[in-house]
């Protein structure tokens, strides 16, 4: 289990320095800083004062390795926008992002999960196809329309929800949240339900297929000819088993929403990352452009992670495998 | 070696290894037809089936592949695959009709006084949970004792089917067994709630051949300690004339012949039996070549309304152009116009 980790973190150490050569080729090649950062009336002393400031008369390796060196320690330098660190002004967004995502991901599994199997048991019923067609729905529908369709439903009409913002946050010290306050909780629920629909519908369709795959095997008839219960057939031996390629596509969802969840986001100005990151591409914002990179690649590097040790506690012959030893006989 | 297993709600059967079907048998399969309904019609693929079980006896059920065995096996357990369904007949377990019970009844049923063995114990097991947990679901799913009672009982049983170190394997997971431990394991699933019948379709089929007779004698010691009545689907009259005391054999649906073992393989009454027998090689009895049986099994749906295998038979003659009823002869019973004659193959 250990080395598992071992080895992951040192893939991750590599693709991370490609990622990173990636960033510093953007930042270095992509519109001129000296000229982002001065205004338009500076002279060319202050020019050049702020061109040796920065490191930008270095050679490109070393400067390369300078970027590198900061940011292991968090350092992405100055917003060109506001003149703040970068890593602050995105640590100060996180929380909102994450915690939109998590809210409507565990929703999205509660949900999906069992409707999966549902539908894998129930197949022609009337209740199945009337899922399916929602969930064709809640996959081809883009969540800006659903989040537009629920800001004029709930919020216009019917007035019981906040239509944009956080609400009211609770400093933690390290975390802002929305969740200890009530109208951080209602803020939370139509962003959450926009972004939700379309991994309940994903879930749901995944799990069905994967579903109707494992009971056709020999060990599910096994286990009725046993004579267990419905539901330990289903659940305990059907479901489990296809929460594998349950698990990988959640986590990739759920990385992908932390790193995109942009549009909705825009259309509740929800003040999370993806927030941020259109507004520093309207700015030119560099800096926040290239920080952002990289911390969305560790976030993927860690959801990739926990994907893989999730694997080793779901499936055991991951772990026999993952870690090379061999198999009792 | 073997613990004796404690049977709750015991049922002191005494010994009984009788050829003749008793008067009042464990298993009674009365006329039994099973139609495959598509939508180009109906199809018979179990035609009127009849056979009878006693307490701890060991019938095989005999044929080529798709004569019907398993589906016989299947029906018994109700877990006909769709779109079968039973067309006629009546299936009997200690006199209580079980092919119309409700899927409830029989749920409890299955597994408790019906258990099954399947072909491949490599695919039995779920992959994801340890042997261990496997069984004593099984036992508290059955039996009214707590799970520390039923971790006792899994691992009883466990030393029972032969499993060195139990107490070690019982929390390993199948993938840490080998084909024939396997196998092992799912009798002991099998055995988990003493039931009085076993089916065991094509237990060995997927063994190696020295861990074949293994497993054979362990069903016979499991069969004879216990009681357990086990219908025995093979398509190797090796393994019948090894382990079964009772013969019947299919053909296209329906029984053709059944009877005592020793009495079938010696004289068997109808003629494709005989063509049976005839195929097996034997080391003992050297020869040019095995007997073949030509032409192919008739598919379900196109089988004549006569004798099934009349168009096969080198013996036929204008009489199995009807249709033969299983008459009895000696010990044995059989579906042929020419049974009293004697038949060997060649």
């Amino acid at each position: 289990m250990l080395l598992l980790v071992l080895k992951r973190l040192a893939n991750a150490v590599v693709v991370l320095l490609f990622v990173a050569l990636l960033a510093f080729t953007i930042f270095k090649f992509l519109g001129d800083p000296v000229q982002l950062m001065l205004n338009p009336q500076a002279t060319q002393e202050e020019r050049d004062a702020l061109t040796q400031r920065l490191g930008l008369n270095d050679p490109v390796p070393v400067q390369f390795v300078k970027f590198v060196a900061n940011a292991v320690q968090g350092d992405f330098g100055m917003s060109y926008r506001n003149q703040l660190p970068v890593m602050g002004v995105i640590a100060e967004r996180f929380p909102a992002t994450f915690e939109l995502v998590m809210v409507s991901s565990i929703a999205a599994l509660l949900i999906g999960l069992p409707l999966g199997v549902f539908a894998a048991i129930n197949g022609g019923s009337f209740m199945v196809r009337v899922a399916h067609i929602i969930s064709m729905i809640g996959v081809s529908v883009p969540a800006f329309v659903i989040g537009i369709l629920l800001i004029l439903a709930f919020s216009i009409e019917l007035q019981v929800l906040p239509a944009f913002g956080r609400g009211e946050v609770v400093d933690l010290g390290f975390w802002t949240t929305g969740l200890l306050t009530s109208s951080g909780r209602y803020a939370l629920i139509m962003p959450a339900i926009s972004l939700a629909l379309f991994q309940i519908s994903f879930i749901m369709r995944l799990v069905t297929s994967e579903m109707l795959e494992v009971l056709r095997t020999d060990f599910i008839r096994f286990a009725r000819a046993r004579g267990l219960r419905a539901r330990a057939i289903y659940f305990r031996h059907g479901l489990r088993n296809c929460l594998m390629p349950v698990v990988t596509i959640t986590g990739m969802l759920i990385g992908d929403l932390i790193a995109f969840a942009l549009v909705t986001e825009i259309v509740f100005q929800w003040p999370g990352m993806g927030f941020l990151f259109v507004q520093s591409v309207q700015y030119v914002d560099i800096p926040v452009m290239a920080a952002y990179l990289m911390i969305v690649c560790c976030i993927f590097i860690l959801i990739n992670l926990i994907t893989d040790l999730i694997y080793v506690v779901v499936d055991p012959r991951m772990g026999a495998t993952a870690i090379g030893g061999s198999n009792v006989r | 070696m073997l613990v004796d297993l404690e049977r709750p709600g015991g049922n002191p059967m005494t010994n009984t290894t009788t050829d003749r079907p008793d008067p009042s048998p464990l298993l009674s399969v009365r006329d039994l037809s099973i139609d495959f309904v598509t939508r180009r019609g109906s199809v018979r693929a179990l035609d009127r089936v009849s056979f009878d079980m006693v307490p701890g006896e060991i019938l095989g059920l005999v044929g080529e592949s798709g004569a019907g065995k398993s589906l016989s096996g299947n029906a018994i357990i109700g877990l006909i695959d769709p779109p079968g369904r039973i067309a006629e007949g009546q299936i009997s377990l200690d006199g209580r009709r079980i092919d119309t019970l409700a899927p409830r009844d029989m749920r409890k049923l299955r597994g408790r006084s019906i258990a099954a063995i399947f072909q491949d114990p490599l695919t039995s097991l779920d992959p994801l949970m340890r042997i261990g947990d496997q069984i004593t679901e099984t036992i508290l799913t059955h039996l009214p004792v707590n799970r520390r009672q039923a971790r006792q009982r899994a691992l009883d049983l466990l030393r029972a089917v032969g499993i060195p170190a139990p107490e070690l394997r019982i929390d390993h997971y199948p993938h840490q067994f080998s084909g024939g431990m396997r196998q092992r394991v799912v009798i002991a699933l099998a055995l988990c709630a003493d039931p009085k019948l076993i089916i065991a379709d094509e237990p060995t089929t997927a063994l190696d051949v020295s861990i074949q007779a293994q497993i054979i004698s362990l069903l016979k010691t499991m069969c004879r300690e216990h009681q357990t009545a086990i219908l025995l689907v093979t398509h190797d009259m090796g393994v019948i004339a090894e382990a079964a005391d009772r013969v019947a054999v299919m053909y296209a649906g329906r029984l053709v012949e059944i009877g005592p073992v020793e009495e079938v393989l010696r004289a068997p009454k109808h003629v494709y039996t005989a063509g049976l027998i005839g195929s097996i090689p034997s080391l003992n009895r050297r020869r040019e070549r095995l007997v073949q049986i030509d032409g192919a099994m008739p598919r379900p749906g196109s089988v004549p309304s006569g004798c099934p295998f009349a168009p096969r038979c080198p013996k036929r003659i204008d009489k199995c152009a009807e249709r033969p009823e299983l008459l009895p002869i000696g010990n044995s019973q059989a579906a042929c116009w020419r049974a009293g004659e004697g038949h060997s193959y060649a």
